[in-house]
């Protein structure tokens, strides 16, 4: 099998030419970083007061660690390197205490972060004949924009549908032959339930290829998919922190993915220590931007557990891959493919009287899609009787809950006591899905 | 004015046993009871000789309860004794939210308890009508 490049120089770069590029752009983006407010004066705490400090790659462990408190802390303009009228686009994500996280990107920015993608899914096969699908949401959601532009640019032709609409998904793959396609793993499972049900038939469809990503599912999932569709699946990582989709992509090999190391430096710590671990043992992945100017990040904690392969990978790229994440270090959950913190779902029970402090949140399986059940008490001085009073307690829970994370859960009443007392914050969790 | 105790209970094995403990320990005697039943939770509904007790006895043991105004209404003890009492009822744009009964031997007929949102205006509108509804301590002595 000869392998094909979108850009061989880069991709197959020699690891020295690799360092002394890296050692380059780093210099660039802790320039970059100086000239926001909130690395002004974090960099200069740590002795690092120009770009001139940092000498060798070993100086990055001079810098300290970037966590998502501190974008929280820093919204909304404290993150920001570049004049406002250079800003070409932002993505912001919901931030667990209702604060959200902004990323902005200049026109370099976006196209540096559209080269990464179109790379990817070069790697993957994808050329300008193929029909490309892209079911992931699009809008502040970085899954659907981000894929759409590496797409376009790599010349196929791509349908933005979005996500849901199951029966409009299928008729589209059926009428445009649609290739390839970009969803979660636990979509593409509600798809092949209801590929009958809408009366089509797997023969009609032309798909070869899909790139799943979102939340992290296991090999057996990849073969189950694959089987149902006749497909090869691909996985693909990414964080809205470092753009979105494109950070690491498997390659044709289908065995971990690439982590590009022209735009990320990779460091994998140990999660309580902080300092660094090995490559092939597991740890939580820590990334530097080296291409971005409107939002540099240097040492961002992502919080994903992961590890390096320390083997290279047949294909001849010498962008290191890292295993397919095993977890997270806090307490994130991962909800049809949206990203939910637990204290999201507190703020919303605080601010209702008529309930508890004590909730539970629950997580099943319902097919192939996610439930989410948030389980509370009544508050039985505020108990007014009435059966319809209830009802309305629940609506209105259940909106304010859908206007915080996103998604609709349902919403439970129960007795006051009934549920787990205050005990460990794991408890508050149940999550009965079976692991994809 | 009738009182009925609505008690907010779980819906799982155990929960109605409960409630009738506690009122057995406080010596209280449920006389009419009725549940409503939505899914995850459900409303007990309860006539009992002291609701005072009753509700303190519930909130000591944690139940999240609420007295409630109920009509308590007298009718005949016979095939068509609930017709006659509800024919006029739509005409009349009584909306009853909900209901239960019970045979007494005490007055010789039955008592019928209805919840509707305006209840003393459906109380004087029966009482002219020749229906005898029963005060709070009438049905405590049931």
């Amino acid at each position: 099998m000869t392998v094909e490049f979108r850009d061989k120089a880069v991709e197959c770069i020699s690891r020295s030419d690799l360092e002394k590029y890296q050692l380059a752009q780093l210099k660039k983006s802790v320039e970059s970083a100086l000239k926001t407010p909130f690395y002004k004066k974090r960099l200069k705490k740590a002795g690092i007061s120009s770009a001139d400090k940092i000498k060798t790659i070993n100086d990055l462990h001079q810098i300290p660690f970037t966590v998502k408190d501190d974008l929280r802390e820093s919204y909304p303009r404290g993150l920001l390197a570049v004049d406002r009228k250079d800003v070409v686009r932002i993505h912001t994500s919901s931030g667990t205490t209702g604060i959200p996280t902004v990323i902005y990107h200049t026109q370099h920015d976006l196209d540096c972060w559209t080269e990464l993608v179109t790379r990817s899914i070069y790697a993957c096969g994808v050329r300008n004949e193929d029909v490309f699908q892209n079911m992931m949401t699009y809008g502040m959601f970085t899954g659907g924009l981000g894929l759409h532009y590496g797409a376009e640019r790599l010349g196929a032709l791509v349908i933005p549908s979005s996500s849901g609409n199951t029966q409009r998904q299928l008729q589209l793959m059926k009428d445009f032959q649609t290739t390839v396609v970009h969803a979660t793993p636990s979509y593409m499972f509600h798809l092949a339930s209801k590929i009958h049900e809408f009366g089509f038939t797997l023969e009609e469809l032309f798909l070869k290829k899909a790139f799943l990503g979102a939340e992290p599912y296991s090999e057996n999932t990849r073969r189950k998919i694959e089987e149902l569709f006749k497909i090869d699946v691909y996985n693909s990582y990414g964080l809205s922190e470092m753009n979105g989709p494109g950070v690491a992509f498997e390659c044709a090999q289908k065995n971990n993915m690439h982590l590009w190391e022209d735009a990320y430096i990779i460091e994998i710590i140990d999660p309580e220590t902080g300092e660094r671990v090995p490559d092939g043992e597991e740890g939580e992945l820590v990334l530097t931007t080296l291409c971005r100017q409107a939002t540099p990040l240097l040492r961002y904690r992502t919080r994903d557990l992961t590890m390096v392969l320390p083997e290279p990978c047949p294909c001849g790229r010498t962008h290191r891959r890292i295993f397919r994440i095993t977890g997270r270090t806090d307490d994130m959950m991962i909800i049809n493919g949206v990203n939910v913190f637990p204290s999201q779902i507190e703020q919303v029970i605080m601010r209702v009287p008529e309930v508890g402090n004590n909730y539970q949140i629950c997580l099943t399986r319902d097919g192939a899609l996610d439930r989410l059940t948030v389980k509370v008490e009544i508050y039985s001085k505020l108990f007014a009787g009435d059966l319809s009073e209830l009802e309305k307690l629940k609506m209105k829970i259940r909106d304010m809950l859908k206007a915080s994370i996103i998604i609709n859960p349902a919403v439970e009443l129960h007795e006051p006591g009934s549920l787990p007392a205050f005990e460990l914050k794991a408890k508050r969790v149940v999550d009965l899905r079976e692991k994809l | 004015m009738a009182k009925q105790i609505n008690v907010f209970v779980d819906n799982r094995i155990g929960r109605i046993q409960s409630i009738t403990e506690v009122l057995f320990r406080a010596n209280i005697n449920i006389r009419a009871m009725a549940i409503q039943d939505r899914g995850e939770f459900g409303l007990v509904k309860l006539v009992v000789n002291n609701p005072e007790r009753a509700v303190a006895a519930l909130q000591e043991n944690n139940f999240a309860c609420k007295q409630k105004d109920v009509l308590a209404i007298v009718i005949e003890d016979k095939p068509g004794g609930l017709y006659q009492l509800l024919k006029s009822f739509p005409e009349d744009n009584v909306n009853i939210l909900d209901a239960y009964g019970f045979a007494a031997e005490t007055i010789k007929g039955s008592v019928f308890f209805i919840e509707v949102k305006n209840a003393e205006q459906v109380a004087s509108f029966l009482q002219a009508k020749g229906y005898q509804v029963l005060t709070d301590q009438e049905v405590m002595g049931l």
